[in-house]
């Protein structure tokens, strides 16, 4: 018996001969921040779709909550999607909706009219402040900066309160300030809703600052599961490579 | 040789996956959770927003079509013929067909490049994640806007090409209001109307779904997304004129014609 909230056991998927994650196996336990380090192409974005099953494995299994999420059907899948938060790399904002739109799409899912009616507001209002964007409720994705478009994207993963959030490399292409911005935001949003978070990133600032754990992904296996620190002192010329 | 095989195959293979896709829309519509308000949206967005282009076009068409038919009847002393010939050619055939190419460039390829555009910046995963189903959202309700406005602008299509045509009889002749309405109507039967309309709803049906098929399945970032936007409109203005075919085989058959 665990208690981790996310259990990943030996999963395999491959897209045609390119065989991306090879029998990987990791657990997140409550409240803990872990982060996945990996070259681009390594597969970090695969494992992140695969535990909301956006993508299915090959092999293996996943279990979040305690379910197995492929085993789950599209009613049970939607409301245990409603406990996950996803950052998309790309943010993926509703370039047709304003912000404001954008913050109660999910809504629309999960809360009743007559939730939707008394509490949408409130909670679009709270997301926002927490990502300090009030002013920007009324504005479309295409009137804002990259950064604000980030923070956006991460108070329309928060507005469902989500016990999980899956980040998909949050600072990429960010400045050096926003992308530090960004970093204070995932720690403040862990403390302030106890969330457990997997970090997609190569930004090893990023890392640094959110990180409980680390896990290193290379050839799609586990190569090294440890803190920051105690893999910045590694001696292990793999592990040395991402911190040069 | 070998290029031609793979393009036979291609094209098999993408009628294949079409026939799926249409196959999947209406499993999807059949189950609960109508998307009742984005429907309404696309209604509009399909209808209201083509208003114009539509109107313009239908009114070019009546106009210059009664004009170039006009020196042939007065060659065989048929002058008096023109707004019926000209009635029944554009309600039977050309105010539907010309609609239904104007909407696949406009709208077919609005639909393929906003989904595909909405797959490249993983806003349709995004709205799975949020528990929205994407297909039912995006595109049972484009498909079936599409299918229920067409009929709706091609109707509005043949009463503008009329009075396009009212016009130009009068520009050279001088035909009442009333005498030309009264011909027009006289020469029009339901067996003119009927198809014509019906044909409409397989033409908005035919560029609702290429459009959606082409951006839904967009790959290969950007440079998919114009492709995308691209094909549909070929694809969509191809299978028009596929469909008008069969329609106008139809209804010799049924002895309409």
């Amino acid at each position: 018996m665990t208690d981790a909230i996310i259990e990943v056991r030996e999963i395999n998927k491959s897209f045609g001969e390119n065989h991306v994650l090879r029998d990987f196996s990791m657990d997140v336990n409550p409240g803990e921040n872990l982060a996945i380090l990996g070259k681009s192409g390594s597969g970090k974005s695969v494992l992140i779709k695969c535990i909301i099953n956006l993508m299915k494995v090959d092999e293996g299994s996943i279990k979040v909550f305690g379910e197995d999420i492929s085993a789950l059907d599209q009613e049970l899948l939607d409301r245990m999607r409603a406990r996950i938060g996803f950052l998309f790399q790309s943010n993926a904002l509703y370039d047709s909706m304003t912000v404001r739109e954008n913050l109660e799409f999910p809504l629309r899912r999960h809360w009743g009219k007559e939730q939707r009616k008394k509490g949408a507001e409130q909670a679009v209002m709270e997301a926002l402040e927490d990502v300090a964007l009030s002013h920007t409720i009324d504005m479309m994705p295409a009137e804002l900066s990259g950064g604000m478009r980030k923070r956006i994207a991460l108070a329309r993963t928060l507005i469902l309160r989500p016990k999980i959030i899956l980040y998909d490399e949050p600072t990429t292409g960010l400045d050096p300030v926003t992308a530090r911005e960004i970093s204070n935001l995932i720690i403040k949003v862990q403390k302030k809703y106890s969330a457990s978070s997997v970090i997609i990133s190569h930004d090893m600032n990023c890392i640094r600052l959110t990180a409980n754990r680390v896990i290193m992904l290379i050839d799609g296996k586990c190569y090294a599961n440890n803190t920051f620190g105690e893999l910045l002192n590694s001696t292990d010329p793999k592990i040395q490579e991402f911190f040069e | 040789m070998r290029s031609q095989f793979k393009n036979t195959f291609n094209f098999l293979n993408e009628t294949g996956d079409i026939a799926r896709f249409t196959g999947r829309l209406f499993k999807e519509w059949t189950k609960p959770r109508q998307e009742f308000e984005e429907f309404l949206r696309q209604c509009y967005w399909v209808g209201y927003k083509s208003l114009p282009l539509v109107t313009i076009t239908a009114f070019i068409m009546g106009l210059v079509l009664t004009i170039q038919s006009r020196p042939t009847l007065v060659e065989f002393g048929a002058e008096s013929l023109l707004p019926s010939m000209v009635a029944v050619s554009l309600v039977r055939e050309i105010s539907p067909v010309i609609t239904a190419l104007i909407c696949a460039g406009k709208i077919g390829s609005g639909m393929g490049a906003e989904l595909g555009s909405m797959k490249v910046t993983e806003q349709i995963d995004a709205m799975e994640v949020s528990g929205t189903n994407p297909f039912k959202y995006l595109v049972v309700t484009r498909v079936f806007a599409t299918t229920f406005m067409l009929p709706v602008l091609s109707n509005l299509s043949n009463a503008i090409s009329l009075y396009g045509s009212y016009l130009g009889v009068n520009i050279r002749g001088a035909v009442s209001w009333d005498l030309f309405w009264t011909q027009v109507f006289d020469s029009l039967s339901f067996g003119d109307v009927i198809p014509s309309l019906v044909k409409t709803f397989f033409f908005g049906f035919a560029i609702g779904i290429i459009g959606c098929y082409k951006g839904y399945f967009s790959q290969k970032g950007t440079e998919g997304v114009g492709r995308s936007a691209n094909s549909a409109v070929v694809v969509a203005s191809l299978l028009v004129f596929i469909i008008d075919l069969i329609a106008v085989q139809i209804t010799d058959l049924l002895g309409l014609t």
